[in-house]
């Protein structure tokens, strides 16, 4: 944490803000909040610069014309990539996850490049996938099955310097083949569980505000959302 | 309309017997299974019933339903109307709506957003009016930008229709601006949140922010808010000609429905039905398919009150009794809501602070949990008839999305 509070820096809502995507800013905040951590967010549009003094980045969900066109602006602005190297958290959702990889797929499908921040590279599918999804994380991340709503045509795999958030228990999730769900390396995270992820998953909005503290936060108390994915888990895999 | 081919005679009477008997089987109004039984035997049937007719289609992402029937209203000096009055807004529909109404030379029909190029190539229609467009039940809604881009073509391809279009709403501006001809009404835009961007070059949109004021222009290229015929000023509309006109008398509640009224005001002039004549008609529409509707149960006035989606919310926050009134949030998440709930992080719940909250619905754990985000103390109840029961006999506004709205008109009649 850089001062007296976590400082929360949403990516481009004007660009990348479709599916409930302000859901993870108030869960954050919230989170901080229960535990007597101040925040602060910024709401950054595509016009102003990315700042490096935050601690945790977002980038949301979007269509086709407004993921080119954050993904240009970004790598024109070079801000993220300052903050990544400086080892800040970012959580990437969606639009927001294919373009922090090496290349995505363009409104025709064409590969266009992306940030080159997460080793990982993105194309158009066949199908569509919209429903739920459920994933159980890779352990060393100490985060509990993980539940969302993903909606997208994405087709991403993962390179030697990534590794998947998940296994895919239901759904698609990263669509290639290999089973998985979302990809990490370091410090940054992307998902194709979309919006409000962080609602349905506090122990992922947990693992942020360690990242970003830098030591370990106390539990909280049983919460509505923690019901939500209790709710939601069994709704999907009513047997288990 | 007595010239059609005997395959399209057999069309629209087979249809009709089919609504016939899926009414009496009590299978709602019988409009989309007798379309689509004619469109079956007829692939050029909404063609054929178009033909000779003076068509207005009306979309939006928001008051489709309610603009429809406000137009109908206000065109009944010009004799009888034909229109899709329950919402039955895909091509079917407009079948079932035109073949029972064949002595009709106007026709009303609201369309989905999706379908309006197939609509508008199959019926030639003379009048399109375009409202707003925000993001809406995302797991199976288009997306809008793209969507827009679909009205551009297609209205290019009209020549003949004349666009009514809500020029404060940016994306409906991109899509209206390719038509040949277009009534701008300033009507009015609360959701902003997907119009930060030009749609034309994707720069930064410069954004006037008062309700007075809904100027727009982009900063990097030369789109801007075109000067608008018709414009609306709080609860007065000024038309083209100077003159302005109260609009006090609408009886529908709220913002969005004075924009409604705005753009059926413009809609009917282009007919030739003046504002002064066509207000009284509108002040006859009072509840639209059951909302707005209030019906009484066990001493308490129950209002309904209908949101699909982010922006409607905002709009049905609009209309709310003053606090401390009671309100009453039902959602599901079926194929008609979308099944995805996220967009509730997309509506401010702050507002409903300092009131009795209940919530119900399949989906009430995801409204319990925004609500525990925005800090409204709240209820929950496993139907809306605890709620009712549970607040002293006087007033509570009810809102739910689609499903959730029809069981509820269900439990207490279906009032329309």
């Amino acid at each position: 944490m850089s001062s007296d509070h976590i400082k929360i820096v949403w990516i481009y809502p004007d660009l990348l803000s479709t599916y409930g995507d302000q859901g993870n800013t108030i869960m954050l905040e919230r989170r901080a909040a229960l535990r007597g951590i101040p925040t602060r967010t910024v709401h950054l549009r595509s016009d102003e610069h990315v700042p490096d003094d935050g601690d945790i980045y977002l980038l949301g969900g979007g269509e086709d014309r407004p993921q080119i066109l954050a993904a240009q602006r970004l790598r024109k602005d070079g801000g993220l990539h300052a903050a990544v190297q400086a080892g800040k958290a970012v959580f990437a959702v969606c639009a927001g996850y294919q373009i922090l990889g090496h290349e995505f797929g363009g409104e025709e499908g064409q590969p266009l490049p992306g940030l080159g921040l997460l080793d990982i590279r993105s194309g158009r599918g066949e199908r569509r996938a919209v429903g739920e999804v459920v994933g159980d994380v890779a352990a060393e991340l100490n985060v509990p099955r993980i539940t969302g709503f993903e909606n997208h045509q994405g087709v991403t795999s993962i390179g030697p310097n990534a590794k998947p958030l998940a296994k895919v228990v239901a759904g698609v999730g990263n669509g290639d083949g290999q089973g998985f769900e979302g990809a990490y390396a370091g410090h940054v995270l992307g998902t194709y569980m979309h919006g409000p992820a962080l609602v349905r998953n506090p122990a992922l909005a947990d693992l942020l505000l360690y990242w970003a503290l830098g030591v370990e936060i106390p539990p909280l108390d049983y919460s509505w959302a923690g019901r939500l994915r209790e709710e939601r888990l069994n709704a999907v895999l009513p047997a288990t | 309309m007595s010239d059609l081919p005997l395959r399209s005679q057999l069309a629209v009477a087979l249809g009709r017997t089919a609504a016939k008997m899926s009414r009496l089987a009590g299978k709602g109004d019988g409009s989309v299974i007798g379309g689509r039984i004619g469109l079956r035997l007829d692939p050029e049937l909404l063609t054929r019933l178009a033909k000779d007719r003076k068509l207005v289609l009306v979309s939006a992402t928001n008051g489709k339903t309610t603009t429809t029937r406000l137009i109908t209203s206000a065109m009944t000096p010009l004799g009888e109307v034909a229109t899709n009055a329950f919402g039955a807004n895909m091509p079917t529909g407009h079948v079932s709506a035109l073949a029972s109404q064949r002595g009709a030379r106007y026709g009303v029909l609201e369309c989905d957003e999706k379908y309006v190029p197939m609509v508008l190539a199959e019926t030639g229609a003379n009048v399109v009016a375009l409202m707003n467009l925000s993001r809406d039940q995302m797991d199976r809604a288009a997306e809008i930008w793209l969507l827009a881009g679909k009205w551009r073509r297609a209205l290019e391809a009209s020549p003949q229709s004349h666009v009514i279009a809500n020029c404060d709403d940016p994306l409906v501006t991109w899509g209206a601006s390719t038509a040949k001809s277009v009534t701008w009404v300033a009507a009015g835009q609360h959701w902003r949140e997907d119009s930060w961007c030009c749609p034309e070059c994707g720069g930064p949109l410069d954004r006037q922010d008062t309700e007075e004021n809904s100027d727009w222009r982009c900063r990097q290229c030369h789109f801007s808010r075109p000067r608008p015929d018709w414009v609306l000023r709080g609860e007065e509309i000024v038309a083209p000609d100077g003159r302005a006109f109260s609009l006090n008398t609408v009886r529908l509640p709220g913002r969005a429905n004075r924009s409604n009224a705005a753009i059926a005001l413009a809609v009917v002039a282009q007919f030739g039905v003046p504002p002064e004549q066509a207000l009284p008609l509108l002040s006859e529409v009072t509840s639209v398919a059951g909302r707005y509707t209030t019906v009484e149960s066990q001493g308490r006035a129950i209002r309904l009150l209908l949101s699909k989606n982010p922006a409607g919310w905002l709009e049905a926050f609009d209309v709310l009794a003053p606090a401390p009134g009671p309100v009453a949030l039902s959602i599901n998440a079926q194929g008609p809501d979308g099944r995805d709930t996220s967009w509730l992080w997309d509506v401010d719940f702050r507002i409903l602070r300092g009131r009795p909250v209940w919530v119900a619905g399949e989906r009430r754990i995801d409204l319990a949990a925004r609500l525990e985000a925005a800090e409204v103390p709240f209820t929950l109840v496993d139907d809306i008839d605890q709620a009712v029961m549970a607040v002293p006999p006087g007033n509570i506004d009810v809102i739910a999305n689609y499903t959730a709205f029809q069981d509820i008109r269900t439990r207490y009649g279906r009032v329309v």
